[in-house]
């Protein structure tokens, strides 16, 4: 199975901002961009943003005055009202606390297993090795579809339905996450070190414990957040497993959406109140989500 | 260049390495080798054991289920119908116009994505004052989940209160209803699609075109090469297994694209539109499946789906491997 990863070339995880970058060595062309360039860009983060900024707006307003002409551009007081019949309507209290749940028990899972697994794979030698990371990478491009029927026997045979364990352990490893951190440590991991790790009589766990770990550390922050954050935004597997009643916040907004008269000021304030969280994260981790998401794309 | 081609080689020149370092102790080192072989096995163990139950083990077992008529309420007593689902699917004008919404809207959805995307990387490539505010705004839409981008963009694209409507009917356009036309509720949701993950793409060139050597530039420009010919003949031919990438993995998603039509008009319906007008494969299985409660059909689509990702990505594989052949 042949899928072309970016930069294949380059074994190196390197850090997004290199000094030679800064220097204008490498990659950064041509000193000063032009105002046109400026504009461009502050017309897009515009574009990014305002659909956010949007549903605070269209959370304080009635379905009749958000399409006045011109339409209101700020929020007002009535957004808390909207808030509150968004929480009657769907528990997003509840759906929040178990997003917090589930996100945080799929990131410890993910971030663990995936990096025993890239260890072994980058700097352990064993029979098999070379399928078995074939494979891994190969289940990159399997659809979701294909094991929700099975997954859903399972878990109704488990008595797991509508049960927060039913979302957790099937996401509790990723293929991306293997890759990534044997990418990292492949380069980041002097055998030299291991050497002298074996040298001094040290148990291979103990190797993992007091050498791997602490160099897998950025790496294993980076797949942290980015982990936490795709699991924060998964929508299929939890819409069949969970119902409105026990939901993660991603099911509780489809069903916000489901009601018979759609009050969109209503789903407008209870979208707000799901998303704020990861924005509120995003808001303090962005640079690193950044850096992090960069530093995947040349590895490889 | 392919990964399963690439890893051998790599732990082979691992291996190398390490025994050239002790050429004396040679049974020692056979012995060392023997422990960490054992070792490799416990440390991939608990990832193998999670996929294989919950990945691998599913994965085959949908197939055997697109093989009988299984009901979602009797879900383990399926008769079995052979390939039945198959052909009936391939018979259905449901499965076809699903088959052509998800082309289309994949379509929509990815070429103009990925070509501003590079656009913006090479924007964001220049010395900016406030790249981190830059990059970091792009990447808030990707920060958004499916479900509340979708709620939003109902919103916005909503017939009667959207603020898109209300903008085209100040500068003098007709309102479109944008939900019940196949075009309009295709290039809706492509532009769900296209604002969650442009700037995530952004990135990734960006982070490639950090990696191009300077002196390509710098041998273009002794050549007399404008700006703009540098793009076209330096940055694009030195993104091409990037750009590949990420058409790959856009086109995986896109043939998976559920969320969005499902939510798209905040209806949280099944069938995609009054007429199907923007069903999607995706949501056909879950329509199957989880309304009409015909797992084994939902099944079936579930594996015409993943043919259908392997026959893209086998001719995408087909078509590098023939320029870098025609290249050589």
């Amino acid at each position: 199975m042949t899928i072309a990863l970016p930069g294949t070339q380059t074994t190196s995880v390197q850090p997004v901002d290199r000094p030679v970058t800064r220097k204008g060595g490498r990659g950064a062309r041509s000193g000063k961009p032009g105002p046109v360039a400026y504009t461009l860009l502050t017309l897009v983060a515009l574009i990014s943003i305002f659909p956010l900024y949007w549903t605070l707006v269209a959370g304080s307003h009635t379905n009749a005055d958000i399409a006045a002409t011109p339409p209101p551009f700020l929020p007002n007081a009535s957004l808390f009202e909207n808030f509150r019949a968004a929480l009657d309507q769907a528990p997003i209290g509840k759906a929040i606390l178990n997003s917090v749940i589930v996100s945080s028990s799929i990131t410890i899972g993910t971030v663990l297993f995936c990096t025993l697994a890239g260890f072994a794979f980058a700097k352990l030698k064993f029979k098999g090795q070379g399928v078995l990371l074939a494979l891994v990478i190969g289940t990159m491009m399997v659809p979701t579809q294909l094991s929700v029927i099975p997954l859903f026997m399972m878990v109704a045979d488990l008595q797991w339905v509508n049960q927060l364990q039913a979302v957790i352990f099937p996401t509790l490893v990723s293929a991306f996450g293997v890759f990534f951190m044997r990418q990292y440590l492949i380069s980041s991991l002097p055998n030299e070190l291991l050497e002298a790790g074996k040298v001094d009589g040290a148990s291979t766990f103990r190797i993992f414990w007091s050498i791997v770990i602490p160099i897998a550390r950025p790496a294993m922050a980076v797949l942290a957040m980015l982990t936490f954050l795709t699991a924060w935004n998964e929508f299929f597997w939890p819409l069949i497993a969970l119902t409105t009643a026990n939901p993660t916040v991603q099911v509780a907004l489809a069903g916000l959406g489901s009601g018979y008269i759609p009050q969109q000021s209503v789903i407008m304030a209870g979208t707000l109140l799901g998303t704020l969280p990861v924005l509120i994260v995003f808001t303090i981790l962005g640079k690193q989500i950044v850096g992090g998401i960069m530093q995947g794309a040349v590895k490889g | 260049m392919t990964i399963a081609s690439q890893a051998p080689a790599e732990l082979h020149g691992a291996s190398a390495a390490s025994t050239t370092t002790a050429p004396g102790s040679a049974p020692r080192r056979r012995r060392k080798s023997l422990t960490e072989n054992r070792w490799g096995y416990a440390y991939v163990a608990p990832f193998f054991l999670v996929f294989a139950a919950f990945s691998l083990y599913p994965f085959m077992y949908t197939a055997w289920v697109s093989l009988h008529r299984t009901s979602l309420s009797n879900i383990d007593g399926g008769t079995w119908v052979g390939l039945d689902n198959y052909r009936n699917l391939l018979q259905s004008e449901f499965f076809w116009n699903a088959l052509r919404n998800t082309f289309t809207i994949g379509i929509l959805a990815t070429v103009p994505q990925l070509c501003m995307a590079i656009g913006l990387a090479h924007l964001l490539n220049y010395k900016l004052r406030g790249r981190t505010f830059f990059r970091t705004v792009m990447l808030m839409p990707y920060a958004t989940s499916i479900a509340a981008a979708t709620l939003v963009f109902s919103q916005l694209f909503g017939r009667d209160y959207g603020l898109i409507n209300t903008m085209l009917e100040a500068v003098g356009l007709e309102r479109i209803d944008w939900q019940s036309g196949t075009v309009s509720s295709q290039v809706a949701i492509a532009v769900i699609v296209t604002w969650r993950w442009t700037g995530y793409n952004a990135l990734i060139y960006l982070a490639a075109m950090q990696a191009i050597p300077g002196e390509l530039y710098e041998a273009a420009e002794i050549d007399g090469a404008n700006k703009w010919k540098q793009f076209l003949h330096v940055t694009v031919p030195s993104l091409r297994p990037t750009i590949l990438f990420t058409v790959v993995v856009s086109t995986i998603g896109a043939v998976q694209l559920f969320g969005e039509p499902l939510l798209f008009g905040a209806t949280n319906s099944t069938s995609g539109g009054s007429s199907g007008q923007y069903q999607t494969l995706g949501l056909l299985m879950y329509q199957q499946g989880w309304s009409n409660f015909h797992i084994g059909q939902a099944a079936t689509t579930a594996w015409m789906m993943f043919m259908i990702i392997l026959l893209i990505v086998g001719i995408n594989a087909a078509i590098s491997r023939l320029r870098n052949r025609a290249e050589r």
